[in-house]
């Protein structure tokens, strides 16, 4: 595996009128990773993402994507780079005047310039991939259920076939079973698609069966990014509040009694 | 890890992918990837037919994605690709994401049914006979449910909502007065030369005068401030009620027990029944002036002389008829956006498919009772 970071974060500042968000945080996200974000409400977890994927242009700092500083580039070479992400938004974001064969389609209609019909087959092939039943392509976003709309949502941020995926919080507002099934088809299409992943979440079972190295967003900066053991060890009043308040104890019991069930 | 993505690759510089049949194997070389879908989909289609059964070599494959392994199941089908998996040589990525989507195409596909056109014209046509008639039993439901609301809270004044009213007063009322002044203003000037040009040939431009005061008085004033606020208000009750519907705060004003009705619709209505007669008057007013100020520039007749015509020739009922239609159009307009706000269904779209059926409908029903009144009063004699 190359060592060298697919996204380097270097001195970023954000801030909304006197309102500070980050001040100078530096982050790296290495590939076929997947880095868990987490931070208590308004550490500027999704301000982070936004950042990275261009959305929120930062006030200060640089952003440094496949080697590249997006901030310098010009509007249609940003586009080539960000056609490389694949972004889940929290909501999903589907759009609701399209169905979901065509919410999938959009992207590869606009930007791989297939024919129609090509590109609602690949759609209904990433439903597929993602979990959803054939019958569900022809269905518009509104008549679906939260799981569903997330499953379409993480269909539609892999249309392109990104190199990065962007997911925000994507087991809120799932049931556990969901979210556990939601958990599990993440790592598979990591290790099918060679992804990278960045991953917002507050979910702390995420944590526990997907990710490969966390990141503790506090104090506008990122405290600690490790693996999730190390991290869990840092001498911080928040961590450890995090990682071994009540919540934090069962998932780490519910991840021993996982990991303790598969042999080898 | 030869195939994988490297960093340092510039984009676009990749072989295009190519699937040659030799004897009993299927070489597989070169990219397949979304860039190449196109040719890589045609070339699968021509070799379709010739490749069942065919052994698939991978050892020329370079980038893969899921685009292209799904060509892949396409040229195979998804079992003879999945066993076929078993004994090839292939990174351990590509692997995986072969038997992914070999896996996830490996589904029954949804029977689509095909209708006759004849048939499912007409049941469209039954489709929307049904829901105008739904519509009139709706808005029928909903205006004796505002109704119902509005005479259970009047005798209760500790159930007034004054902050919404006076909000929604603001906004429907001050807030649309210089539009609709200036509006009845350049229609009021356009009358006057209307009538003046015609008037000439008969010698009787100094009517000019009854022209404007009559239109203004028993129609314009009322019709032109109704129109402008049916487009300019009912669609903004309409978006207002829907986004919240959207985000399910109605639901949640009904589980703390409260009334949207009472909360939402009332108020809106009140405030509408108040503004738009007071918009009438100055529909009116400003008519009146656009056409004296004609009148005084291009006629001839002095300001004052207009005004003695008027309280000569104009008896004080047809100034009542046209205010009296005001809060009867009010409370149309009113209740039709915000029944529009509460059939909004979860969807940006349909936020906006409602706003315009809320402007469409109000605009219709004004004109509609306008006439009816028209007639109803020249019957009358009024």
């Amino acid at each position: 595996m190359a060592d060298h970071p697919v996204i380097q974060v270097r001195a970023l500042d954000n801030r909304f009128g006197s309102h500070i968000v980050h001040e100078k945080l530096d982050l790296d996200l290495y590939p076929r990773e997947i880095l868990g974000v987490v931070g208590g409400s308004g550490t500027g977890k999704s301000v982070l993402l936004r950042s990275i994927v261009g959305l929120n242009p930062p006030s200060g700092g640089h952003i440094t994507v496949f080697g590249e500083d997006l901030t310098e580039l010009s509007a249609t070479e940003r586009s080539r780079y960000e056609q490389r992400f694949g972004v889940l938004f929290q909501g999903g974001a589907l759009f609701t005047s399209l169905n979901l064969e065509q919410n999938i389609a959009l992207p590869l209609i606009e930007h791989a310039r297939l024919s129609r019909a090509e590109a609602e087959e690949l759609a209904r092939m990433k439903l597929a991939l993602t979990g959803l039943p054939p019958e569900a392509a022809k269905k518009y976003p509104a008549e679906l259920s939260g799981g569903m709309v997330k499953r379409a949502a993480l269909a539609r941020a892999l249309a392109l076939d990104p190199e990065i995926l962007f997911l925000d919080e994507p087991t809120a507002g799932l049931d556990p079973i969901g979210a556990a099934a939601f958990d599990e088809l993440i790592v598979t299409l990591r290790n099918a698609l060679g992804l990278t992943v960045f991953l917002v979440t507050h979910d702390l079972d995420t944590l526990y069966t997907t990710c490969d190295r966390v990141a503790v967003l506090s104090q506008r900066k990122v405290l600690v990014a490790d693996t999730l053991e190390k991290v869990a060890q840092t001498d911080d009043r928040w961590i450890q509040d995090y990682f071994h308040g009540p919540r934090g104890r069962a998932a780490i019991a519910a991840h021993n009694r996982l990991t303790e069930q598969e042999p080898g | 890890m030869a195939n994988e993505p490297g960093l340092s690759q510039p984009l676009g510089a990749h072989t295009p992918g190519n699937a040659e049949l030799g004897g009993h194997t299927l070489k597989f070389s070169g990219d397949w990837i979304l860039a190449h879908y196109s040719a890589l989909d045609r070339q699968a289609t021509a070799l379709k037919a010739r490749a069942a059964g065919c052994n698939p070599d991978f050892s020329g494959l370079g980038r893969l994605d899921t685009a292209g392994a799904s060509l892949m199941v396409k040229l195979l089908g998804s079992d003879a690709l999945i066993s076929a998996l078993e004994r090839a040589e292939l990174p351990n990525e590509q692997r995986a994401l072969i038997q992914a989507v070999s896996e996830a195409m490996n589904q029954p596909s949804a029977e689509v049914a095909t209708v006759n056109p004849v048939v499912a014209f007409l049941a469209e046509t039954g489709k929307k006979v049904t829901s105008l008639g739904q519509l009139i039993w709706l808005l029928a439901g909903f205006i004796g449910q505002t109704l119902g609301t509005l005479f259970y809270i009047l005798p209760r004044p500790n159930r007034w909502r004054w902050t919404p009213f006076v909000a929604a007063l603001h906004d429907t009322g001050l807030n649309a007065l210089p539009i609709v002044a200036l509006l009845t203003f350049l229609v009021g000037a356009v009358v006057a030369f209307l009538g003046a040009t015609v008037l000439e040939d008969f010698g009787a431009t100094i009517y000019t005068v009854d022209l404007v005061a009559f239109s203004f008085l028993r129609e314009f004033g009322v019709l032109l401030a109704a129109i402008l606020l049916a487009g300019r208000t009912a669609s903004a009750f309409t978006a207002q009620i829907g986004a919240m519907k959207v985000n399910e705060e109605l639901d949640a004003i009904r589980t703390l027990g409260l009334n949207p009705v009472e909360l939402l619709v009332v108020p809106r209505v009140l405030a509408m029944m108040f503004s738009l007669p007071i918009l009438t008057f100055i529909g009116m007013i400003s008519g009146m002036v656009g056409g004296a100020m004609v009148c005084a520039l291009a006629l001839d007749i002095p300001p004052s002389q207009f005004i003695a015509i008027v309280e000569r020739d104009i008896a004080l009922k047809h100034f009542l008829v046209g205010l009296g239609k005001a809060p009867v159009f009010a409370f149309l307009i009113a209740v039709i956006g915000c029944l529009e706000g509460f059939k909004v269904a979860g969807s940006a779209q349909s936020v906006g498919e409602h706003t315009t059926s809320s402007v469409v409908q109000s605009i219709f029903m004004v004109i509609l009772l306008d006439s009816v009144a028209a007639l109803f009063f020249m019957e009358m004699g009024w």
